[in-house]
């Protein structure tokens, strides 16, 4: 990587500032997500060389937990919650029409880079259900028709 | 525009708050009733009436539910409308005893001030002026016992550190409620932040402990916001400070998404910044934990409970509940019934009294409850007058667990609701254990094949078999534990299963391979909306669904005004290709 110095010193900033202990390895894997929207390979190396650590060892890290992605998210990432309370309220359903409403698999992001989707665990939203999130706002009491109208919404924003 | 009786309005913005609207509703009364002073509060618990919104006036306080930025609200809260106040069902106010969430949604969480005036950190002092032994003491007299789901006795837990002699000893607060379907942690955190971190001080006064830590998941923003402002309140005032003779620390971790963290071992190696996979114990964590120091491990409802216990005396405190199980437990529930919230409740009170009473749930149509998320099991209706404590939900083959309480009705498939756990615990087993990596995963593919009618009397006896195979083949709870939701399941509802596998039929109605849909014509209006709406083209011109084409998604059910369409069982729709109809 012939940029890497300088990515240290744009996209990887965040980095400088914590600890250089392995301990922070996750929060700082957290601050490049939060800075970038995902992990890149890039990022992989960077994070490596500053806590001074095989490469393989932080996509050990990065692939255990569900948190950290690996490509590029959509403007509007939306997290169906598929929690308890949420699957016995249908949320499997929510998430099958979410995926033909925007043509794109669990796990996906539509072509123009606009939606993603995801399902998570719980939100903790739980007397709501079944929920959904768009970039962290929540939305309770979803049925198909207040799905379909707050995609509508973000489509147009 | 402006109330000049109204000294303070208080609207529920914890998380549940803001996802029912709550936020619009704060920024409209706010640009409405500029010279009125609105706080944000957490949450009462009451979250089936969210957004909630208080008055509090010279002449007593007006709840009001389910309101909207709308005119209509200035007008009750301008006129102290008492007739559209929130009643407070009695069935619900008689049977909790509000101990350890009294302040949630009452005060400003973020507030110092006001928690203080609550009397708020005087458990602090108290314990401060006490010696660390009698400190630990008075927590076991107390007869606490973990509420993140273990219940092993909290003041024993603290004498095990509290007797090490180390450099550094840890105390970690665990705040990673990772149980799908619970949220009482969270609603703890956001509401009445500087409770638990009291309760943390105190343990930390008690035991020794010189770092103290708060793993929280990070899909809890607001919590970690609370935390985070509190705990710079908490420097502030320097309540920190002299603590062991030391000025204590405390430092709030994100969790990356990953359900096993919630065990101890997990949880440490997280902390730690690596992927977070138990270890065997020996050593426990009270002898090597954290970086190799004595660690401890509390749940967020163990250190709420702290300041009360102190406070009022383990004397007062062990007055409630049951011989071996004592306090009040906050349970969330969920699921079919009328009022879903966070509730507390003293221990020993029956399941009965929670669904029926307090959750308004149908006595005609609920199958049973789900305790204890992916870890638990299922109790039928049958044992509803059970008084829950740790022992009796245990011989009932489900557990306390952290406190999610989910309601299952008539019209769930319990098949399908063992399904969906074993999805969710053969994708977060870490792996380590071949048991529960390669057992949970089987596990899940038989219960694919009998929901999706293809299931045979072999993966019956399969699931009995192996189960017993992965709890005693696993290192931690997570996998000692995967196989709980298909035993408890097997156990009160084999009929189900063998249903599902000997006569091809989903009782329930609900696995998508063992039913049809099918259209009334009498009701049928002849809209086409369903035709229009059909992703497939399964619905013809004379509004006869073909089973065929159909994959079960429900859309026409939702889209259809005169609810003509309807689920049926399996062989009873229409298919246009025959041979698929021989069911």
């Amino acid at each position: 990587m012939q940029d890497g110095e300088n990515t240290m010193d744009g996209n990887y900033a965040c980095l400088e500032e914590m600890g250089k202990e392995k301990s922070y390895l996750i929060k700082g894997l957290q601050s490049v997500q939060k800075h970038a929207g995902f992990i890149s390979d890039d990022a992989i190396k960077a994070v490596a060389g500053y806590f001074s650590m095989p490469e393989a060892e932080v996509e050990g890290v990065v692939s255990f937990y569900a948190q950290f992605k690996r490509t590029q998210p959509g403007k509007y990432q939306i997290s169906v919650c598929d929690g308890t309370a949420c699957h016995i309220k249908g949320s499997s359903l929510i998430i099958e029409w979410v995926s033909t409403e925007l043509n794109i698999n669990n796990g996906e992001t539509d072509k123009d880079g606009l939606f993603s989707l995801e399902t998570v665990a719980c939100l903790g939203c739980c007397s709501l259900a079944p929920v959904m999130s768009v970039n962290g706002k929540v939305f309770g009491k979803l049925d198909r028709k207040s799905m379909i109208k707050i995609l509508k919404e973000y489509r147009n924003k | 525009m402006n109330a000049p009786d109204i000294k303070m309005i208080k609207i529920g913005t914890a998380s549940c708050g803001l996802a029912a609207g709550a936020d619009e509703v704060l920024k409209y009364l706010r640009e409405n009733l500029k010279d009125t002073r609105i706080e944000e509060v957490g949450c009462i618990g009451h979250c089936y009436a969210e957004p909630l919104v208080e008055i509090e006036t010279a002449s007593g306080s007006f709840l009001y539910g389910n309101v909207e930025p709308k005119q209509e609200l200035l007008d009750k809260i301008l006129a102290c409308d008492t007739e559209a106040c929130l009643k407070l069902r009695s069935e619900r106010t008689q049977k909790e005893c509000l101990k350890v969430t009294a302040l949630a949604g009452k005060i400003v969480p973020t507030d110092i001030d006001e928690y203080m005036t609550e009397g708020g950190y005087k458990a602090l002092t108290k314990a401060i002026s006490m010696s660390s032994a009698d400190v630990v003491d008075e927590v076991k007299k107390s007869g606490l016992r973990g509420r993140g789901g273990g219940g092993f006795p909290t003041g024993i837990k603290w004498s095990f550190l509290a007797a090490k002699e180390a450099e550094e000893k840890i105390l970690i607060c665990n705040a990673d409620e990772g149980d799908p379907g619970a949220f009482m942690d969270r609603s703890l955190m956001e509401s009445v932040p500087h409770q638990m971190l009291e309760g943390m001080l105190i343990a930390a006064h008690a035991t020794g402990a010189t770092k103290l830590f708060i793993y929280c998941r990070a899909e809890y923003p607001l919590a970690i916001k609370n935390l985070s402002i509190a705990i710079n309140q908490i420097k502030e005032r320097k309540l920190n400070e002299n603590i062991n003779g030391r000025t204590l620390d405390i430092i709030i971790k994100e969790g990356a998404g990953a359900f096993v963290c919630g065990e101890e071992t997990a949880l440490i190696a997280s902390l730690e910044g690596k992927r977070g996979t138990p270890r065997y114990r020996p050593p426990f964590p009270t002898d090597k934990g954290w970086s190799g120091y004595p660690t401890m491990i509390n749940n967020v409802e163990t250190f709420a409970n702290i300041p009360i216990i102190i406070a009022e005396g383990a004397e007062a405190y062990a007055s409630l509940g049951t011989e071996k199980s004592k306090g009040t437990k906050l349970f969330a529930l969920a699921g079919d019934l009328e009022y879903p919230g966070l509730v507390e409740v003293p221990m020993g009170i029956t399941l009965a009294e929670i669904v029926f009473d307090i959750g308004g749930a149908d006595r005609n149509n609920v199958k049973a409850v789900q305790t204890g998320g992916p870890s638990g099991g299922c109790i039928p209706v049958e044992h509803f007058d059970v008084a829950v404590d740790y022992d009796s939900l245990g011989a009932l083959g489900a557990i306390m667990g952290s406190g999610g309480l989910i309601v299952i009705g008539k019209n769930r498939c319990m098949v399908e609701t063992a399904r969906y756990f074993l999805d969710f615990t053969h994708r977060e087993s870490c792996g380590k254990c071949t048991f529960c990596r390669v057992g949970t995963k089987r596990m899940f593919e038989s219960l694919e094949r009998i929901t999706g009618g293809e299931g045979t009397q072999e993966d019956i006896e399969f699931l009995e078999d192996i189960s017993v195979k992965i709890k005693k083949g696993s290192l931690c709870g997570l996998g000692q534990t995967a196989p709980n939701p298909v035993l408890s399941t097997l156990r009160y509802f084999r009929n189900e299963y063998e249903n599902h596998v000997n006569n091809k039929q989903c009782e329930a109605l609900q696995c998508n391979a063992l039913l049809d849909l099918t259209v009334n014509q009498d009701k049928c209006i002849k809209c086409k909306l369903c035709i229009k709406n059909c992703p497939v083209n399964a619905v013809s011109d004379d509004f006869i669904i073909d089973n065929s084409k159909c994959t079960r998604c429900n859309t026409c059910i939702e889209v259809c005004p005169k609810n003509a369409i309807s689920r049926v069982k399996r062989g009873e729709g229409f298919y246009s290709d025959a041979e698929v109809n021989c069911g």
